[in-house]
């Protein structure tokens, strides 16, 4: 390209652009109270709650302490929760003119989403490491290896890449913050309508029948599985192979689905 | 001739049923400060969109610097630099890392970022606050800041949406003063506003739209001379008097006198070169109906009346199809 060359310019590519994004978004959190307050209270507060206030009237799931079977649901659990916040800032960047000054920039527009996902992916680190530590903290204790116990980690950060690109689209539809929070409002049914705080046999048949067929539910037994060990099968049935390779069907599922809608959305917009 | 900064054709925008943009053919000089002067709903910030590669035609050719849009929008992206009526910075970052962000994703290293950013900060008078953040900053530095993003590159043309919307008159004439000059750095500028005395003040040609397209174009002074220079308004008591004073003001240079029953006033453009004799001739002929008048004022032409006057209206107001007429 002559023109480029005589103004001496390079191009930003999508990795420098992807990068240039994400430091923005990263810096907006940590300069945010609120935003950092949420993102690392949030999910302690939900763990703290359930451990001590309704963890006695559950008891044990088939001989397994209350703490051992929660908190590995509730850090799955808490991935699409933490990510909500995705779905409001990209509502209002688009709104306020933000996403218009950088799509009118000469580097590759999807920087602008994927940006989003890599700034994600930091701040999901940073609040399940959190949860994590205050995880062990009230009791839990890891069944299996440290290796499952990491590899466990790695597979909720997995699920965040499905679930930043879920909330992106959800923004990029909403057309402002508060409506971006209304939708993102589905997290609930998501969640609690999962294996993630409670064995799904004590719920309704047609409950259950919802709970079983749900992405949150695989992801949530995955992770649980990886931190049982060697118990794995004998509490949920399989071994964590199993849950771990439906549970990265799903995210890779949502992923596609979601990142094609959120592309498509973002070029019309 | 040299290349156009602007060639735009039988622009075509729809969303949904509404048209946008209908046929707007515009061209822009290299060199010079263009306004586009419309009222809501005109079609200018689509047309700025456009021009930005922010959306997709449904017809016609739009060349920027000489690159069509449709083929060639990153090179349109590289020439132009954006900024409008929402103060599209991050509120997070201080003035500095806003705009040493927007010069890395315009292509530049660091280093040469890190001095665009701060030339941009000397120039606009940001370098004592460069260091706080955006949201600390009162609105019209935050869209000094804005215009100050949309220029780190040094941009062939600067596009402006609105730019003084919803600022207060000491911030609208700083940044006038920031706009001023543009030119002699070597940017040509696009404009859209609602104001008439903003499109004066800034720019040495106009564009006025209307119902997506262009229906008069010159530079203002002409604009203002087929107006008729002053406006009269006469301003009646009785409401059964309108007609009479609208036939007394009714004559030879006048633009047609336009009538508003709500609030009793007549207005027309008085005075075609001999402003002053022209409403003085007005005033007499008010006079002679002998009229009860509630009051008398002569202004400058808003945009209404630039409007009426240049889609060449004269039937009853409200009347569909009649301002789309285009006069040229």
């Amino acid at each position: 390209m002559p023109s480029a060359a005589a103004a001496g310019l390079r191009r930003a590519g999508l990795a420098t652009g992807t990068v240039l994004v994400a430091k923005r978004a990263v810096l907006t959190f940590l300069r945010t109270p609120q935003l950092v307050i949420v993102g690392t209270v949030q999910l302690v507060g939900f763990l703290v709650t359930f451990r001590y206030v309704f963890g006695g009237a559950f008891g044990t799931s088939r001989g397994l302490p209350y703490v051992d079977f929660a908190v590995p649901g509730f850090i799955a659990a808490g991935v699409p929760f933490t990510l909500i916040g995705t779905a409001v800032v990209m509502a209002e960047d688009l709104r306020r003119g933000f996403v218009d000054r950088l799509r009118s920039l000469p580097f590759p527009s999807a920087a602008v989403l994927t940006g989003r996902v890599l700034a994600d992916s930091v701040v999901l680190t940073w609040s399940l490491a959190i949860a994590t530590l205050v995880g062990f903290a009230i009791g839990f204790r890891l069944h299996g290896s440290i290796a499952q116990g990491l590899a466990a980690f790695g597979l909720c950060l997995v699920f965040g890449l499905a679930f930043s690109w879920v909330f992106i689209t959800l923004g990029l539809i909403a057309g402002n913050g508060q409506a971006a929070q209304g939708m993102a409002m589905l997290v609930f049914p998501l969640t609690f309508g999962s294996s993630a705080y409670v064995p799904v046999e004590t719920m309704p048949g047609w409950l259950r029948a919802f709970a079983d067929n749900q992405p949150v539910t695989w992801m949530a037994n995955a992770v649980r599985a990886l931190t049982l060990g060697d118990h794995a099968r004998d509490f949920l049935g399989h071994s964590a192979a199993y849950y771990v390779t439906y549970s990265l069907i799903w995210a890779a599922g949502i992923m596609i689905v979601f990142s094609a809608l959120a592309v498509a959305r973002f070029r019309r917009s | 001739m040299a290349e156009l900064t602007i060639e735009a054709r039988g622009l075509v925008k729809r969303f949904g049923r509404r048209t946008a943009l209908d046929g707007l053919d515009l061209a822009v000089e290299p060199g010079r400060v263009m306004a586009v002067l419309g009222p809501n709903g005109a079609g200018k910030t689509t047309f700025v969109r456009a021009v930005a590669t922010l959306l997709r035609l449904d017809g016609g050719t739009l060349r920027v610097a000489g690159f069509d849009v449709r083929r060639e929008p990153e090179e349109v992206r590289r020439a132009i630099g954006l900024a409008g009526q929402y103060a599209s910075v991050e509120p997070a970052m201080t003035g500095r890392e806003n705009l040493e962000m927007v010069a890395r994703l315009y292509g530049q290293p660091a280093r040469t970022a890190r001095a665009s950013a701060a030339g941009v900060l000397e120039r606009f008078g940001l370098a004592g606050d460069a260091d706080r953040l955006a949201r600390t900053y009162s609105g019209g530095m935050r869209r000094k800041l804005d215009l100050g993003a949309s220029l780190v590159s040094t941009p062939r043309l600067l596009l402006l949406d609105e730019p003084t919307t919803g600022l207060d008159p000491r911030s609208r004439i700083e940044l006038w003063d920031a706009i001023d000059g543009l030119v002699e750095h070597g940017t040509d500028v696009l404009l859209t506003t609602q104001y008439l005395d903003e499109a004066e003040r800034l720019a040495g040609h106009i564009v006025i739209i209307d119902r997506g397209r262009a229906v008069a174009s010159g530079p203002p002074a002409e604009l203002k001379r087929r107006v008729g220079g002053n406006v009269l308004e006469v301003h009646v008591r009785d409401r059964a008097d309108l007609a009479a004073v609208t036939a007394a003001l009714a004559r030879p240079g006048h633009t047609a006198p336009q009538v508003d029953e709500a609030t009793r006033r007549v207005s027309v453009g008085a005075g075609d070169g001999d402003a002053v004799g022209g409403l003085l001739a007005g005033l007499r002929a008010v006079e002679d109906a002998g009229v009860e008048l509630a009051g008398i004022s002569v202004r400058q032409p808003g945009l209404e009346e630039v409007f009426l006057a240049l889609t060449g209206q004269d039937e009853v107001d409200g009347m569909p199809g009649t301002r789309g007429k285009a006069m040229r």
